[in-house]
């Protein structure tokens, strides 16, 4: 009896593994907190420098990002990524390895067409759609009068 | 003159014969189960090459080098060169071919090239035209991931179900000889979809393609699973291995399992690799096959191999597009003369 979509669908599914949600949630929690308290850590740390705290949000950041930068370029961040998923992919440390990850693999089509052109590949979305929600939440905060 | 038997298998007269073949490989392929099988191995994955697409050109003209060299001729003495790759365009093969000089025709079946590589080949050497034939194929963990994927330093996870592109490549040279492992029957795959959408679920898109393949070529030749050493599919993977031998058994009636092989479980040990579902790629088949199975027809430790090399047809963009996964699965029936 010939099989047909559904029915394949269905051992499809029993033959599959589940991913380990209850391990990837555990190493999400726990390497997402420790490269948020990483920025908390810097944060201290360039106060005590004595910066000030508007400069102090710009320059944690950059510290986070500078790093991920090093960490993907040395083939770290990628390997962390692989056990961390969202927890390496949801802090800015991410959106830094996914604009770096592009950059370092389209160095061959030169920097125009090919490290230009791609940069924005992974990020991209999340540029274009948070811009956008963004934009609609600075219109209705507008409107019920927000300052 | 090759006849045809049943609705859609070609059985060869003259049989072609494996006169030489050779695998090469990465570092994670010879630290896997089958190392010793790989004539060279390039523990640097770039084979000194600056991008990954023209590192896989070396690989496939390494293995050609070695399948030569085993094959006791040289490039001038082979009349057409059959194979293909996963790149855009099938460019590995064709920019490896630029310094072999062997008339080309450019194959793709994905995963599946090098079982259609070697059937094609057969029935050239079998129309008289052609006396000597090479096939090779080739994949690049790098270049596919680059491809079909994220960007190699992109910290993305995969699910279990996904499977491991090989860095591998196999190239065999075929033609007359009295001995060697031959190539008796060829059949073509048709094109089979169940609706399989998702990208990272090749094993099972695959699957019902090599079902298909083998219930065509078993009722045929009017054979049974126990009659050959092993039926090795390309790159099921553990998930379409799975598959398979429950098709076989639910349409079949069949039990494959004890002659059920897969090249994709054959070339890591996917635990202790984490190599996800297993091997896949165009040379992960064309590897184990030139450097494990071949090789063992040859010694006589196998004396009949179903070969079904299985590929999954999508492009990096159709499964965006919302489109299930085409499969395909191309069968070469090899046996050895007393």
């Amino acid at each position: 009896m010939k099989t047909t979509n559904n029915q394949y669908e269905k051992m499809v599914h029993k033959a599959s593994p589940d991913s380990p949600h209850a391990k990837n949630f555990l190493l999400a929690f726990l390497v997402g907190g420790v490269i948020c308290a990483l920025g908390q850590g810097f944060h201290v740390i360039f106060e005590k420098l004595g910066f000030e705290e508007e400069q102090v949000k710009i320059i944690v950041p950059c510290a986070l990002i500078f790093l991920t930068a090093v960490f993907t370029a040395l083939g770290v961040y990628d390997k962390l990524g692989k056990h961390a998923g969202a927890g390496a992919g949801v802090p800015i440390t991410g959106f830094a390895n996914a604009i770096v990850a592009p950059a370092m693999e389209y160095h061959c089509e030169g920097l125009v067409l090919g490290v230009g052109a791609n940069l924005f590949r992974l990020a991209g979305p999340v540029l274009a759609y948070g811009s956008a929600v963004a934009t609609i939440y600075g219109v209705i905060f507008y409107f019920l009068g927000g300052k | 003159m090759a006849k045809r038997i049943g609705r859609g298998t070609a059985e060869l007269t003259c049989r072609p014969a494996i006169l030489g073949q050779a695998a090469v490989g990465g570092q994670t392929e010879k630290d896997g189960p089958l190392g010793h099988a790989f004539a060279e191995i390039f523990a640097e994955a770039r084979l000194g090459e600056k991008c990954w697409e023209m590192s896989e050109t070396r690989l496939q003209q390494a293995a050609m080098r070695h399948a030569l060299t085993s094959a006791g001729c040289t490039a001038q003495g082979v009349d057409l060169h059959l194979g293909g790759d996963l790149i855009n365009q099938c460019s590995a093969t064709d920019f490896a071919l630029r310094e072999l000089g062997i008339p080309l025709s450019g194959l793709f079946s994905a995963c599946g090239t090098f079982a259609q590589a070697l059937a094609m080949g057969a029935l050239a050497l079998e129309s008289g035209a052609f006396t000597r034939v090479s096939a090779c194929a080739s994949s690049h963990f790098c270049a596919a991931e680059k491809q079909f994927r994220f960007p190699l330093e992109f910290g993305g996870q995969a699910p279990p179900t996904a499977q491991r592109t090989a860095t591998a490549a196999g190239a065999a040279i075929l033609g007359q000889s009295a001995s060697g492992p031959r190539i008796s029957r060829v059949i073509f795959g048709k094109v089979t979809d169940l609706g399989v959408k998702n990208a990272n679920e090749m094993g099972a898109a695959m699957a019902p393609a090599a079902w298909d393949t083998l219930r065509r070529f078993l009722e045929d030749t009017d054979t049974k699973p126990g009659d050959f050493d092993v039926i090795l599919t390309g790159d099921l993977g553990e998930i379409g291995s799975l598959l398979l031998c429950e098709l076989a058994q639910a349409e079949g009636g069949l039990d494959i399992s004890g002659a059920h092989k897969d090249c994709g479980l054959l070339l890591y040990d996917t635990k202790a690799q984490d190599a996800g579902a297993g091997g896949s790629g165009v040379g992960c088949s064309a590897a184990v096959l030139c450097g494990e199975i071949l090789p063992a027809l040859r010694a006589g430790a196998l004396r009949r191999v179903l070969f079904l090399g299985t590929g999954a047809l999508l492009s990096a963009i159709s499964p965006l597009q919302g489109e299930s996964i085409p499969a395909i699965a191309h069968g070469v029936e090899f046996t050895v003369d007393n």
